[in-house]
Formats: C-alpha cells, sequence, structure tokens
C-alpha cells in the first residue's frame, strides 16, 4: 500500500475509493470519515505534522479531502496509529480517545455545543493533559453546515469540502490523541542532519522569510496592486483604499508568530483585539484567504473586521472562503434586487457593512432564518433563491472560488475548473506562474514547454498537471505545501522527498515513481468523481469568467476575460497529458500502468 | 567553578520564550538525536504550551552553577562535564531514585519509567541539536557574555518603547 499511495492523502483516497458506495448521501451513516498521518509525520522538517482527512463531500458530492497541519498527526501517531476508518453514526455525541495504541468511545454530551476552542479545553482539562492534541466540530459542525471544517489547536482548520459535516452527521464531536510511542527510522543519524539541511534551505528562500514574518497576508500586497483580488463578488478586482488591510497593519495586534508542527516558516500571527465592552479577542491568524472573504469579497476596508470575522468562523467551525464568497454572493444579490429584505430576515445586504457579515457568520453556523439557506452552499442555495442567482455564484461543481481573480490568468483558471475537490487552489495551482520567471527555468521545472507569460494559455495544461502530482505526493508524506514548489521556487520536491523518504523509511522511490504516485492519486480521485456522475461539464468556470472582463488593475491584469474556446482547448491539452479521453475519463491503458483497472476492489 | 579554556565552556544554551513559536522541532530534534527517535516524551526539553493564550515556554535543564539534582543525589551520579560546563548524569552509577527530578525547581530532568532512568540535558556534548534546529532563535547556543548583551539591548529597546509612548501620551 505504501508503495503505491505512500501515505496520508495517498491512502486516504484508496480507503474512500474502497469503502464509501456509490452515490450515498453523504450526510448518512454509509459515508466514512476518514484520518490519515502523512508517512513522513514527525521529522524535524518541512511542516511535517500535516494530517488528511476525507470522506465523500456533503458540500458538493464530489471528493471530500482537507489537509490540515498543526499537531494532531505526529500525536496521532504518536499513539500508535496511521489511518481511521469511521463508518456509520453514534447514537449520541461521542469522542474517540486514542491512546497509546487503544481507541475507546467516550461521552461527549457536555462537550456538544461548545465551540472549537472550549471542546480541546474542555478535553484537556477532563482528562488532566495540557498536551492532549484533538481534531474537534464546531456548533456548525453540529447543525451540519455544508461546509463546516474540523479544527485543532487555535488556528489549524481542515477547510474545504465540509469534513466537519461529515463528522457532526456521526454525532462525533471530536478525535483526542495522546501517545508516548516512539515513532522509529531507518537512518535515524542521517535524517537529522539532512532535516537541518532542508530547513535551512527553506528558511533561504524570499519567499519563506517574507512569509515568515507576514503570512499569507504578503500576497495581498502584490495581487491588490495588480488587480487580480476579487472585490465586491466579482465586480471589481482591487479594493480601493484597502491600505488597512496591507500585511504590516497586523503589527497593531500581533505578539509574535506561531508554527504547526517541525516548521521554521511559522506563518501565522497571534494576535489580540478588543471588541467593544467584551473580553479582548486571542486569535491566529489571518490568512491572506480572510482578508479576502471577509475584506474584499465584501468591501470591507479595516482589518478589525477581518480579524472579528476570522476568529468567529473558527470559533464557530466554518470555512473562512465559503463563508465570504456566500456573504458577498447575497450582497450582489441584494444589490441586484434578487434578494430582498423579506428574504433576509430583514438584514439590508450592503456591501461594506460588517455588522452584517458578522450576522450572518452567526445565523450561517447555526442555521437561523436566512442562515439556513446558505449553510447548504452555492448550489442547493441558488435553486431556493432562483431568478437567475445561479449566474452570479463564483463557483465550481459546487464549491466557491478563493476570491482571486482568475481571469487574468488561465493556468489558475484551469487549476480550480480542473481540481477534483471543487474549486480549490490548493490542489493545482503554479503560484510561481506570476512570477515571470526565465523560459528555461521552468522548463527545467515542469519538464516540457511552457510559457513564462501568465496571461497566456500556451503550455499551462502542462504547469498544472506537474503541481497536481507534486501536491498530492505532498499531502501523503504530510509535509507542508508552503515548504516545497508553491510559492518558492528553490524548495524541496521529488529528489529531495525522495532522499527524506529513504532516510526515514529505508523505502527507495526514484523521482519517476513518485511522479507516478502523485498521477495514481490524482486519478483515483477522478475515477471517484466519474463514479459520481461528474464530467467534463463539470470542469467548468462561472459564466462570468468569460463574459465580464476585468474592470481595473495594471496592464497585465485589466480588460481580461477567460477566451471559452482556448480554455476548451486547455482542457483538451490537459487530459491528453494525463492520458485521458476527450471527456475526461481515464483510458483503459492509463488505469493498467497505474495498476488502478482493478479498483475497486475491495468494496467494503 | 572556574571555567575552563575550551570555548564551550564559556556558552549557555540561553533562552528567549517570546521568540519561540511553539513548532516543538526542539523537542523532535532532541530525541532524535540522544534516542534516534521521535518521541517528545523522551526529549530533554519541552515547550509547555497554553494555546487558548498563544503562550509557548522552552522548558530544560538551566545547568545551574551549584546544580541541586547533585546535592541531591544519593550516590553521587551527577557531575559537571569539564569540556561542556553541562551537568550530566551518569547512567552506570545512577540508582533511578528520581530525587533530582523531584527537587529541581525547572522541571530540568525528566522521569523515562518505561526504560527505569532520568534524562537531562547533556547540551548534546557541546553542540545543542535544538539551538541549531531554532530557526527564531528563542533557544541560542551562545557566550555567556553574549548572552548578556542580548538580555541588555532587549531590556534597552524596551525601555526606549516605553519612553516613546511617555513622551506621546503623559
Amino acid at each position: 500500500m505504501r508503495t503505491l499511495y505512500l501515505g496520508g492523502r495517498g491512502i486516504d483516497m484508496y480507503l474512500l475509493y474502497n469503502h464509501v458506495q456509490p452515490k450515498i448521501d453523504a450526510l448518512s451513516p454509509d459515508n466514512k470519515l476518514i484520518i490519515g498521518g502523512g508517512l513522513l509525520n514527525g521529522i524535524p522538517c518541512l511542516g511535517s505534522g500535516r494530517c488528511d482527512i476525507a470522506a465523500k463531500s456533503p458540500l458538493t458530492g464530489a471528493v471530500g479531502d482537507s489537509n490540515v497541519g498543526g499537531f494532531f498527526a505526529p500525536e496521532l501517531r504518536l499513539a500508535g496509529f496511521d489511518h481511521l476508518v469511521i463508518s456509520g453514526k453514534a447514537e449520541k455525541p461521542v469522542y474517540l480517545w486514542v491512546n497509546d495504541g487503544e481507541i475507546t468511545v467516550e461521552d461527549a454530551s457536555h462537550l456538544w455545543g461548545q465551540d472549537t476552542f472550549e471542546a480541546q479545553t474542555t478535553i484537556r482539562k477532563d482528562r488532566n493533559d495540557d498536551d492532549i492534541k484533538s481534531i474537534v466540530i464546531g456548533v456548525a459542525g453540529e447543525n451540519l453546515v455544508r461546509f463546516a471544517n474540523v479544527r485543532t489547536g487555535m488556528k489549524n482548520s481542515a477547510g474545504r469540502t465540509g469534513m466537519g459535516a461529515v463528522m457532526g452527521s456521526k454525532n462525533l464531536k471530536a478525535i483526542a490523541a495522546r501517545g508516548t510511542t516512539s515513532i522509529e527510522f531507518a537512518h535515524p543519524d542521517e535524517l537529522l542532519d539532512y532535516c537541518k539541511e532542508m530547513n535551512d534551505m527553506i528558511i533561504g528562500t524570499r519567499w519563506a522569510k517574507a512569509q515568515s514574518k507576514w503570512g499569507t497576508m504578503i500576497i495581498y500586497s502584490n495581487t491588490n496592486t495588480t488587480g487580480l483580488i476579487r472585490t465586491k463578488n466579482f465586480q471589481l478586482n482591487r479594493l480601493e483604499q484597502g491600505e488597512d488591510l496591507e500585511p504590516e497593519v497586523i503589527d497593531r495586534y500581533s505578539f509574535g508568530t506561531s508554527g504547526c508542527y517541525g516548521c521554521v516558516v511559522h506563518c501565522r500571527h497571534r494576535y489580540t483585539m478588543k471588541d467593544g465592552d467584551d473580553e479582548p479577542i486571542f486569535g491566529e491568524g489571518p490568512e491572506y484567504t480572510s482578508l479576502g472573504a471577509f475584506g474584499t469579497m465584501v468591501n470591507c476596508t479595516k482589518m478589525d473586521t477581518v480579524l472579528k470575522a476570522n476568529h468567529l468562523v473558527n470559533k464557530y467551525g466554518i470555512d473562512t472562503l465559503e463563508t465570504g464568497g456566500l456573504i458577498a454572493w447575497a450582497m450582489e444579490l441584494y444589490e441586484k434586487g434578487i434578494l430582498t429584505q423579506a428574504e433576509t430576515d430583514g438584514l439590508k445586504l450592503e456591501w461594506g457593512d460588517e455588522n452584517v457579515v458578522f450576522e450572518l457568520i452567526r445565523k450561517i453556523a447555526l442555521r437561523e432564518g436566512f442562515g439556513k439557506v446558505l449553510a447548504d452552499g452555492f448550489k442547493p442555495a441558488s435553486a431556493k433563491i432562483g431568478k437567475g442567482s445561479e449566474y452570479y455564484a463564483i463557483q465550481v461543481k459546487g464549491m466557491s472560488n478563493l476570491h482571486s481573480d482568475e481571469r487574468p490568468t488561465p493556468s489558475f483558471a484551469l487549476g480550480i475548473a480542473t481540481s477534483t475537490r471543487g474549486s480549490d487552489h490548493l490542489r493545482s495551482r503554479p503560484a510561481i506562474d506570476l512570477y515571470g520567471l526565465p523560459e528555461d527555468l521552468l522548463e527545467e521545472i515542469y519538464e516540457g514547454p511552457v510559457t513564462s507569460d501568465s496571461t497566456v494559455y500556451e503550455g499551462k495544461p502542462r504547469m498544472i498537471w506537474w503541481q497536481e502530482r507534486l501536491y498530492a505526493v505532498t499531502d501523503s508524506i504530510g509535509t507542508c505545501k508552503f515548504q516545497t514548489v508553491f510559492c518558492a521556487v528553490h524548495a524541496p520536491k521529488w529528489n529531495e522527498f525522495s532522499k527524506l523518504i529513504h532516510l526515514a523509511t529505508g523505502m527507495e522511490f526514484s523521482k519517476p515513481q513518485l511522479m507516478e504516485i502523485g498521477e495514481r492519486i490524482y486519478t483515483l480521485e477522478r475515477l471517484f468523481n466519474l463514479r459520481e456522475g461528474f464530467s467534463r461539464k463539470d470542469d467548468a468556470l462561472s459564466e462570468r469568467y468569460f463574459k465580464e472582463p476585468t474592470p481595473i488593475g495594471l496592464p497585465s491584469a485589466k480588460g481580461k476575460t477567460i477566451d471559452k474556446e482556448r480554455f476548451e482547448e486547455m482542457l483538451d491539452e490537459y487530459y491528453a497529458l494525463h492520458k485521458w479521453d476527450r471527456n475526461g475519463v481515464p483510458t483503459k491503458e492509463a488505469l493498467e500502468r497505474l495498476g488502478l483497472d482493478k479498483e475497486p476492489s475491495h468494496m467494503l | 567553578m572556574k571555567h575552563g579554556e575550551d570555548e564551550t565552556m564559556d556558552k549557555i544554551l540561553f533562552i528567549d520564550p517570546e521568540k519561540c513559536t511553539g513548532c516543538r522541532l526542539c523537542e523532535t530534534a532532541c530525541s532524535l538525536h540522544h534516542e534516534k527517535v521521535v518521541n517528545p516524551s523522551l526529549s530533554r526539553i519541552h515547550v509547555a504550551k497554553w494555546e487558548t493564550a498563544g503562550l509557548y515556554i522552552p522548558v530544560v535543564c538551566v545547568q545551574c552553577e551549584s546544580p541541586i539534582c547533585q546535592t541531591v543525589c544519593p550516590v553521587k551520579a551527577i557531575s559537571r562535564d569539564e569540556k561542556t560546563g553541562a551537568v550530566v548524569i551518569d547512567s552506570n552509577v545512577c540508582v533511578g531514585c528520581r530525587l533530582c527530578a523531584l527537587y529541581c525547581p525547572f522541571a530540568g530532568v525528566q522521569i523515562d519509567l518505561k526504560k527505569g532512568r532520568v534524562l537531562k540535558c547533556d547540551l548534546c556534548g557541546g553542540s545543542p541539536e535544538c539551538a541549531k534546529f531554532c530557526d527564531p532563535q528563542a533557544l541560542q547556543y551562545v557566550k555567556a557574555t553574549t548572552a548578556n548583551m542580548m538580555k541588555q539591548r532587549a531590556a534597552a529597546q524596551k525601555f526606549s518603547e516605553l519612553m516613546k509612548k511617555m513622551l506621546v501620551s503623559p
């Protein structure tokens, strides 16, 4: 199994494809919740604490999958487990206690209703151990909000695709782990030295240095200047008077940064803020994503708004991006008269009103009034609202796009359209496409003809195909995407992964073998989606990408649409690279080559 | 005691909790170096965390000049390594009574019941792995004079910030 799928996301996907029967209701006891530690969890480099959580997604009906940092996965491993498959449904709220080789089911009735911070603290208090690491759901997960997150620590969220709702549907409030067993390695001394080298390699990149100071907020400075950032849902591509969202502003609130397990980048801030007469808030973050979700997308121009909203979504346990995307959409519908106060519980959904944002977050998490409509995600909500509201929904396969504006960047557009878990930048985004790097350097990385100009269509499918495989392997060894070729060019990739795997496990993988594993995982995800009825028609973008040109920005970003014909050509080329047919179905030869022709082999 | 000529004797493991990001690379590297496995419960260093307040404090032996552990050890198993200045436990002499762990006010000694022993920092023989892995420099292995200077400069900076605040709003 490890030679075919490594661990983490790879093995999770195998388990998902083999354990989940086709066309089941994702919120029924038939769905499986799969928790997977990465192959390299625990090593002292590359943020090796990543955990992969999978199930059929209740938001999209496609692959549900979320990769989360923090400290849970190493603790699960220290407690003696790599993968958990949870099926059925508990009669009353429970949590799982995983401790040194044993798993017990514990009563969680006193945790039900607690927010994601309280629940973790309560478990620690109950068991009198501050080093317990838990993954938990908040009230949103209990209420089956279809984009509820699974959370761990103050900051880490297993976001997108609604894994928190699947947990909630099983009456499972938390999984708590504590372990004192050892993680053993094939070559411990060489591993220690090589991990040190990896950390130096990472922190030696300019990207990691910038990120260790500002976090992903650093991206905002670039994208908002260029005009690559969705504003007022999809109406503008730059936030005017957006100075208060610049990363430096976090200095007003931050007292230091915080890192996940085994990470030298420490990309998030520990911040405090005073919230009226209430107790001061302590939170971690925010990500670039939240600057968009509760800043540009809803036309709010204050860091205060972003930080408070970030804290709220984390407390309730809902996806920051999906929530912001839905609120921005509702605001545009209100502006267009498609929604009125009659449907919104009397709320005036006006741009830039932070109180509306806070109130809608609450209503979504509690499934209250108009929040109940949004809590099911774009597709059910637009079906319910009707009146052409679907046109304004910026989503793929029912999942919200990031607030980045992909109209000027065909590579990014292709990536979100084809991602196996619905609109997503973490499946395949070739972020370095924005850097205008020399073509020969890019061709060396991507191993074939690609282009340096981020506004053209040529060569982009190859970039997506390469990144898909790299990220699939990264998610499977359990290290952080920020510590491979995502935003940093000179970061560890295939050969470094190969050496780390060898030193840690003794297993040998050549670069082509690792790339093939990436291909196998991605193809298996594709098979899952095909089995659920998805096809080429779903590898699509909202119509607005083709019809409405970007109104502002620098010359590389202004006046851009995605050309429909050329988009379809990219799709053809992308399928061909994968050896999939014109409908996006893997050919028999491709499946045989990857050893997938007999899957599912153990349908349970 | 008098420090020797060897330059590692002039160095201390300097801890600055304000710089700690809580990543636990120190714990991981420590157990991998000493035990050849990753197991924080066998690390000589531990990051104590108050997660909901964002407070992280590395806890490790501070290599006292007059070590309490040495005083209470009934079999004289604890001595100072003349090369590194580390207070070390001779496992051949130690009887595993754990008095050192009980009396240390800094939690510098850990109990390993599985193997019936106590664990403490030996500064990795003069090249502590934890400090090598701590990029934010919450842990630094530096000369005592350098550590003094760093503390002084940090204090001076805080003082200057305080002065600025007082000048703006007296």
